[in-house]
This record gives structure tokens, C-alpha cells and sequence, in this order.
């Protein structure tokens, strides 16, 4: 009311003619004719996240030094405590850190990131075929989980483990890791996008404790009381972990996990199927409704 | 009166974004309550409401993000809820977060984008370029944005939203949380975009945002349209201008009071505190030239004398004001 003369089109019109002529443009970009395929769609997002995650160290450096501190304290503070028959309890221990290492692994919070920030708005209002998008984050967050893996299994080294079979056991036992650590993917990306808030997802991770340590995973589950027992021997990381012990141990250790090999790697790669393919349903069906 | 508007094309036909009676309700709120709205092709529309309206519920809607619970939605002549993949190929979003990876390069961040979009890598590099120029970020265009300005992640977010070349921007309020200054950038960012025809659709609660940049401005509360029009069509059904006068000296007042009576379509509206009296007129520059004859003839001394247009601000509070 202090102003007299209040003309805002006026005003409209010379900040318009003000504004800076921008560059002229080199060419003009015509709309695509067909959208992106699933391969196009998967690969992109995939690549950006692996590059976003190589681009932190802060991400690079925390989570592969969270992994070395836990594999050390238990190769030497626990192990000696922790009976494992005619095993090295670092023969026991590094095959079930590489077996698991994707429920350490901070997918769950990646995800929650991307759906905070607005990416996956953006993403959802593009013409790509959605699924593609979960499934270019379950494929980058399965090589990153790897790369925790291998840091895992080159520490081991260091601190003493050693395989006692041959290159074609082992290699089936890494294929193995790739299966499990994309089974979990979808797990995190789950829990990523249920939680929403990467503060949240970061809370829920913790959710998968129980799958982790009420398992054969850091301890014979004959050590543990006798109504845990059932429930730690069916668990599938149970099979995971002896799967991948069995292929790398070899026959030695049938009597510890008191199934065959052959009975292990089926278990495992059943459980990994359920649980992939569920998570990767229920992902699906909440990000279509974020 | 706004060069830039003048290389759209006339309107053809329908409207960029037809609403009929749209509904949406998260438990017992009504974000949408039976919205109707219509953004014509080949405008600028501003979608202007207050927090809460259903401002990005709507445009939410618009962009296929959610599914509203009843009603009908055009967009570009697509049902929206019967082929939203088709109103995808359509639509570019720029959301209220600056959708931007802050470890990639600006550039990464659109080649990314246009990947999305459909292009092949040799025509995402190119659509990338064309944009930063666009955008006036090419010299930063291979830093990664995490050393971007808020300003320049808002520029960028624009820029992805451009480089699958869309027929309709959806920006959901812009400008929000930026300073003056960065905000006025940006104004002109969407002005050279508009420039090259493509229909705008933007939320926003700043009345100066919507005069400044749209053609079609529709007000919204409480999940339904409460008025639309041109900036100026509404600002008319706030009231009629005002000649509007503040003498030097009191005693003058009711001299001048009688001198504007008969320029006035209602009675002077008298402030005698403020030595001041102001009078609704019609054809308002005609009249002030009147007054301003009238009363220099009389040799009585002004501090001020002018013409006063309602703002969209006083049509905002009438009309928010009224449906509380």
C-alpha cells in the first residue's frame, strides 16, 4: 500500500527485455523415437551408481576399512575362543565373510538416497521401462559387494587363511559370492526403498543381524543353546556360508557342517533364488508406488 | 508487452493438460478435491497456491509419479490413466529437489539423463552439449556438481529435464528456497526456454513468480481450482486501479478529495492521517492524467501522485481468503 505506481507488468516487461540473450544453440535436439531399452536403462543407472560410489572415498575408504576392522577383530579376538573342530577358525571365518558380505554392504542406503533426493522421481516420470532401473541398482550393487569381497579374501590372505582345493572348486565357490551378493542386492534395495530416508536405512540394515550372527557364519552352530539350533540350521545364510566353506575347504569339512557339498550348493543357490526373487517382486511393486 | 511469448505457435486444438474432477486422498486429507484444470497449449501456466494446496500432488498426477483416485487427466492429448507410458514419452520433470548426482559432472548428469530419454550415446552427447549451452554451464560442465551453486543445481535440473526435447516441462516450484538474485536467473533460464515453444507447467507460491512468467495463472486451495485466468484478468476481479494521492500540505485534502469525486467510479477513499486520499477509477492512465491536470491547475503541492494496479497478491488473499 506504500507504493503508488505498482505496475508489475510494466516491471514483467523490461526485466524481459534485460535478460541476457543465452548462446545461440549448436543443435537442436529432437525428441528420441523409441525409449530406451531395459539393457540401455539397467546399464546406465548402474554405471552412474558404481561411479558415484567410486567418486566418495568417503564410501570406498568406510566401508572397505568396516570390513577389515570386523574380519580382524574376529581373527584375533574372537577366533581364539570359538571351536571349530579340525578348521582354522580363519579357514572358517573368511569363506562366510565372502559369502555375506552383501548384508554389510550399505545398499539399502543407497537406495534410500536416490528416492530422498528425488532421483527416482525423475526417473519414474521417463519413458524407461521401470523394473530396468531396480535392476541396474541391484547389478551395480552386486559389484560393489564384490569389491568388498575381494577385500575380505585378500586380507584373509594376509592373515593366514588358505585354500585347500582346487582353482575349478574355488572359482564355482566365487560364483557362488556373485549369487548371494545379488540375492541380497535386492534385500537392500528393499529396505532401501521402504525406509526412504537414508538416516532410516541406515537403521534398518541392522534388521538383518539376526540372519548374520544366528548362523554358522562366525560360530559352529552346535555351540549355540539347544532351541537356536533349528532355527540357525535352516536359515539359508547357513547354507550360504557352508556351501561356500565346503567348495574351498573340502571334503575335511562334511563332519563340521554335516551336509555334502552337493547338498549345500543346492541349498544355497534355492535360497538365494527365493530370496532374490521375492525382494526383487516386492521392490518392484513399491517402486512403481513410491 | 512480453517479447519472448511471441514465437509460440497459436494454440491447436487441446489443451497441453486437461483435469477433470481429479481426487486424491492420503488417509483423511483430500490433496486433491475434484481439481478441474486446464493448462492451454502453447502457454506458460503457473499452478499458484499455497502450501498444502495440492500443487505437487497434481503435478504428481501430471507426471504419472502417482494415480490419482478419480477423475479424468489429459496430458498432451494422452489419458494419463490409461497409457501413462505414452504421457512419459511426452513430459520432462524438474521436482523440487534438484534431482542431480552431486558426484557426477554436469555433463555426466545429462548424458545420464538423455540415456533415459531414449537417445543412443552419440545423440546424448550431443543433446548434453546443446543444453549446457542452453543453460549457460558449459564452461562448468565438466566439474562435478557437488561444487555447483544451488543456483547452478537448479539450472542443471532444468537442463535434464530439456535434453529428451519434451513437448510439456512440469517444474514443481522451481525457485523454492532459492535467494532473489539466483531466483531471478532462473526466471530468465525458463523465459529462453519458453522462447522455444515448449508448454511450461509450473507451480509455485510466489504471485511475482506466476506474473512474471505465465501466460495462464490458476489458483488452487485446498485441492480445487478457485480461479484462473490471465495475470491481468485476475488482478481485475481483485478491483478496479487506483489514483491514489498524497498532498504536502492537510488543509489541501479536501480540496483534492472534490477535484477526483467525478474521475472516480466509487467514492474517494479518505486517509487523513496519512494525507492521502485515493479513488477507484475506470480507464485508470486516462484518468490520472486528468487528476494530475486538475490539481496542478489549482497550483496545490503533491508528495506523490499515481496510479495504482491491484497485484495478484491482493486477488490471492480475496480469493484464498474466501474458500478458508
Amino acid at each position: 500500500m506504500n507504493t503508488i505506481i505498482d505496475h508489475p507488468t510494466a516491471v514483467a516487461s523490461t526485466a524481459v527485455e534485460s535478460a541476457p540473450i543465452t548462446a545461440p544453440r549448436r543443435t537442436i535436439i529432437t525428441a528420441p523415437v523409441d525409449p530406451p531399452t531395459v539393457f540401455a536403462t539397467a546399464t546406465t543407472y548402474a554405471a552412474r551408481t558404481v561411479r558415484k560410489f567410486m567418486r566418495t572415498p568417503q564410501l570406498l575408504v568406510v566401508s572397505s576399512l568396516t570390513s577389515i576392522m570386523f574380519l580382524l577383530i574376529f581373527r584375533y579376538v574372537f577366533g581364539g575362543a570359538i571351536q571349530t573342530g579340525g578348521i582354522a577358525y580363519v579357514d572358517f571365518l573368511i569363506p562366510a565373510l565372502a559369502a555375506v558380505s552383501g548384508l554389510f554392504a550399505g545398499g539399502a542406503v543407497g537406495v534410500a538416497e536416490d528416492a530422498d533426493s528425488g532421483m527416482f522421481d525423475r526417473l519414474r516420470s521417463l519413458p524407461i521401462p521401470r523394473s530396468a532401473v531396480l535392476l541396474g541398482r541391484s547389478m551395480a550393487d552386486t559389484a560393489l559387494i564384490m569389491w568388498g569381497t575381494f577385500v575380505s579374501i585378500a586380507v584373509g590372505f594376509i592373515v593366514g587363511f588358505r585354500v585347500h582345493t582346487g582353482i575349478g572348486s574355488v572359482l564355482a565357490a566365487l560364483a557362488l559370492c556373485v549369487l548371494f551378493a545379488a540375492a541380497f542386492s535386492w534385500l537392500m534395495i528393499f529396505l532401501g526403498l521402504v525406509s526412504g530416508t537414508a538416516q532410516a536405512a541406515q537403521g534398518i540394515s541392522f534388521a538383518v543381524f539376526p540372519l548374520i550372527f544366528v548362523s554358522s557364519a562366525y560360530v559352529p552352530v552346535r555351540s549355540m543353546p539347544g532351541w537356536m539350533q533349528p532355527i540357525a540350521d535352516n536359515q539359508p545364510v547357513t547354507a550360504m556360508v557352508g556351501a561356500v566353506r565346503a567348495l574351498v575347504l573340502g571334503g575335511d569339512t562334511q563332519a563340521l557342517l554335516g551336509h555334502s557339498t552337493t547338498w549345500l550348493v543346492s541349498h544355497s543357490i534355492v535360497w538365494s533364488l527365493i530370496i532374490g526373487g521375492s525382494f526383487a517382486t516386492l521392490a518392484s511393486r513399491r517402486f512403481s508406488k513410491l | 508487452m512480453r517479447p519472448t511469448r511471441n514465437t509460440h505457435q497459436p494454440s491447436s486444438g487441446a489443451p497441453a493438460i486437461e483435469a477433470i474432477g481429479l481426487t486424491k486422498r492420503y488417509g483423511d486429507t483430500h490433496a486433491l478435491a475434484g481439481l478441474d484444470l486446464i493448462a492451454p497449449s502453447g502457454k506458460v501456466t503457473a499452478v499458484l497456491g499455497p502450501n498444502g494446496a495440492g500443487k505437487t500432488t497434481f503435478v504428481k498426477a501430471v507426471a504419472t509419479l502417482l494415480e490419482p483416485d478419480s477423475g479424468q487427466l489429459r496430458v498432451a492429448g494422452i489419458d494419463a490413466l490409461a497409457d501413462p507410458g505414452r504421457v512419459r514419452r511426452s513430459i520432462g520433470l524438474a521436482g523440487q529437489n534438484a534431482a542431480v548426482e552431486p558426484a557426477l559432472t554436469g555433463r555426466e548428469n545429462l548424458v545420464m539423463v538423455a540415456r533415459f530419454f531414449g537417445h543412443d550415446r552419440n545423440a546424448a552427447q550431443e543433446a548434453a552439449a546443446s543444453v549446457l549451452d542452453e543453460i549457460d554451464l558449459t564452461a562448468d560442465g565438466d566439474r562435478p556438481v557437488k561444487g555447483y551453486s544451488g543456483g547452478m543445481r537448479r539450472r542443471l535440473d532444468l537442463g535434464a529435464s530439456l535434453v529428451g526435447a519434451p513437448k510439456i516441462l512440469l517444474l514443481d516450484e522451481p525457485t523454492t528456497g532459492l535467494d532473489p538474485r539466483t531466483r531471478m536467473e532462473l526466471w530468465d533460464s525458463i523465459r529462453a526456454l519458453v522462447s522455444r515453444g515448449t508448454d511450461v507447467l509450473l507451480t509455485t507460491q510466489y504471485l511475482e513468480e506466476a506474473d512474471q512468467l505465465a501466460d495462464h495463472v490458476v489458483i488452487i486451495d485446498h485441492g480445487r481450482t478457485i480461479a484462473n485466468g490471465t495475470p491481468t484478468e485476475l488482478k481485475a476481479r481483485a478491483g478496479r486501479d487506483m489514483v491514489e494521492v498524497r498532498v504536502a500540505n492537510g488543509a489541501d485534502l479536501a480540496t483534492v478529495t472534490a477535484i477526483l469525486a467525478p474521475l472516480g467510479s466509487e467514492e474517494p477513499r479518505i486517509d487523513e492521517p496519512g494525507r492521502r486520499v485515493a479513488v477507484p477509477v475506470i480507464d485508470g492512465t486516462g484518468r490520472l492524467a486528468d487528476a494530475v491536470r486538475s490539481i496542478s491547475d489549482r497550483g496545490i503541492e503533491l508528495d506523490d501522485i499515481g496510479l495504482r494496479r491491484p497485484t495478484l497478491d491482493e486477488v490471492f488473499l480475496t480469493l484464498t481468503g474466501a474458500a478458508a
